[in-house]
């Protein structure tokens, strides 16, 4: 294992360390339990909007966390999910009296941890929503699964439901806005290599050097295929195919357009997939109307893409467009 | 004989014992179907409650559980956190102000954690999860006592069950939890949580026929 840490016990805390003194001007870390929030927060009178996950998918949470997007994140080891004690302490702070949204990813432990500090929050007299995000397409969603991972939608909807939430709308309406990019989004991913887990210290699991994993999850989770590689237009298309057929996207759509880096693969890279996808969304009567190209839901250092379609409306194009003022996210402000 | 107060904190200080012993096995099992944290995970848990025990290990039984349970829920994370939280908070609960246990009040108290951990994590019996180990360890308890049994015999009883169903998990198709996502290729593996569950109810066994 070849990394930039020195013991694999003090990554998240030296990074949190870290992220508190680089965007001291956005945010404020937290210890024990661990949290990021804004550095102007609470902000009174406005919904409060919280996620979390395990860390190294980085810039996502904390990177997240600023005007115009979200009010704390709370992360856990790395691949782990946070305690209920951390989104108990975050909801607690960063509640300004108009209720605070959970965006929960759908993985067992995040859900159960959340539920769990949902519970203790409303018996302390906040007032709490929690909405899921399940955009995964690679896996079968049924009553016999845990359901589709949370991912690239989660990225989105934390932007839309902060906008929503800076323009001082209720709790059911940014928890609505969120239902909505959950409804109207959805994702695929693919992995070239694997990813390392400092304090497992071997690859997550074994992919050869001419070989990849379509459908992977952001946890290395293993997808739909594993098959010889192919070319970045093959690739798109792989990816393409099963997002576009899922909801039923129409001809004359507009969509968002998140083409996604897992931490391993160059922005170059991502362009070219991103070339490709835009130009099948096309092929399909499918407008692309906002674009985000870059490694913002990262798998430690995996290679690999990710592509998330978002359906929008005119509601949400303003959301989207709304500044913004994050440690990663910026733009407006 | 009962289980007294200081049985009860010589088993979670050998639970924790046997849970660093295993660590890497629960890993290793958890990296076949799940996200390879379980051993590491519930290993810092166990390590956060023994720092803890010294400020409860005079107090009732029930306080005892109850710190056990916020600590490995503040300490765990992934979903073994609330699951294992939630066992020792139900726990606690039923053994509220209790300086000793009887074989009723310790069937009592796991059939409360059972019931906990089936309502957090929604699984039924044949997820392929730990309510496959812990289910069969209740059932046995509850079988003895109807027999009559004497209490190291229950407790045998129980964690045997425990073993049995945690082997049965190895055939099973996962539903709940990341191990789901593999669909069939989870057949073959034995459940980590099922496995730690074996684990702690066999301890128990174990540290409480040498007292009583």
């Amino acid at each position: 294992m070849k990394k930039l840490i020195n013991k694999p016990e003090n990554v998240v805390r030296e990074a949190l360390e870290a992220i508190a003194i680089a965007h001291a001007d956005l945010v404020k870390v937290s210890y024990d339990p661990n949290y990021i929030m804004r550095a102007d927060g609470p902000i009174m009178g406005k919904v409060g909007v919280i996620s979390g996950g395990g860390s190294g998918h980085e810039p996502m949470h904390g990177g997240f966390v600023g005007m115009g997007m979200l009010d704390a994140a709370c992360p856990g080891a790395v691949f782990t999910s946070p305690t209920p004690d951390q989104m108990l302490e975050a909801t607690k702070a960063v509640n300004g009296g108009a209720g605070v949204l959970h965006i929960v990813k759908n993985y067992t432990g995040d859900i159960m941890n959340f539920e769990m500090a949902a519970e203790l929050a409303r018996a302390e007299g906040i007032e709490v929503e929690a909405v899921v995000t399940d955009d995964d397409v690679a896996v079968k969603d049924s009553l016999y699964t845990a359901g589709r991972r949370g991912v690239g939608v989660t990225v989105l909807a934390e932007k839309l439901c902060g906008a929503a939430a800076e323009q001082k709308r209720s709790l059911k309406e940014v928890a609505d806005m969120c239902r909505k990019a959950k409804n109207f989004g959805r994702s695929m991913g693919m992995a070239l290599t694997s990813c390392t887990v400092p304090h497992a210290g071997k690859p997550t699991f074994d992919l050869p050097e001419d070989e990849m994993e379509i459908g992977i999850g952001i946890h290395g989770e293993p997808g739909r295929t594993r098959m010889a590689l192919k070319s970045a237009d093959e690739i798109t298309e792989m990816l393409m195919e099963p997002i576009l057929s899922d909801i039923p996207y129409k001809t004359g759509d507009e969509v968002l357009m998140f083409v996604n880096g897992l931490g391993g693969t160059p922005l170059i890279e991502l362009y070219i997939i991103y070339r490709k996808a835009q130009e099948i969304a096309a092929k399909h009567g499918i407008k692309v109307v906002r674009s985000l190209v870059g490694p913002y839901m990262t798998s430690l250092e995996m290679a690999g893409t990710s592509i998330t379609l978002l359906k929008m409306d005119d509601d949400m194009l303003k959301l989207w467009d709304a500044p913004v003022k994050t440690p990663a996210l910026r733009w407006g402000a | 004989m009962p289980v007294y107060r200081d049985d009860v904190i010589a088993w979670i200080k050998s639970v924790a014992q046997m849970i660093a012993e295993n660590s890497s096995y629960l890993t290793d099992l958890d990296s076949a179907i799940g996200d390879a944290d379980h051993g590491a995970n519930m290993e810092r848990g166990f390590k956060a409650v023994i720092n803890k025990l010294p400020e409860v290990s005079d107090k009732d039984i029930g306080t005892i559980f109850k710190t056990v349970g916020m600590t490995l829920l503040s300490t765990v994370g992934g979903a073994g956190g609330p699951l294992y939280g939630t066992w020792f908070l139900q726990a606690g609960m039923k053994t509220a102000g209790k300086m000793e246990l009887t074989l009723t009040d310790w069937t009592e108290a796991l059939e409360a954690s059972l019931n906990g951990v089936v309502m957090r994590g929604k699984a039924e019996l044949g997820d392929k999860t730990m309510v496959d180990a812990l289910t069969p360890a209740v059932n046995a308890l509850k079988q003895a006592i109807q027999e009559n049994q004497p209490i190291h015999v229950a407790l045998t009883l129980s964690a045997n069950s425990a073993q049995k169903g945690m082997e049965a998990t190895t055939p099973l198709i996962a539903r709940k939890g990341r191990a789901s996502y593999l669909g069939e290729r989870s057949a073959g593996h034995q459940d980590p949580g099922a496995t730690s569950t074996y684990l702690i109810l066999k301890v128990a066994a174990e540290t409480w026929q040498k007292s009583i």
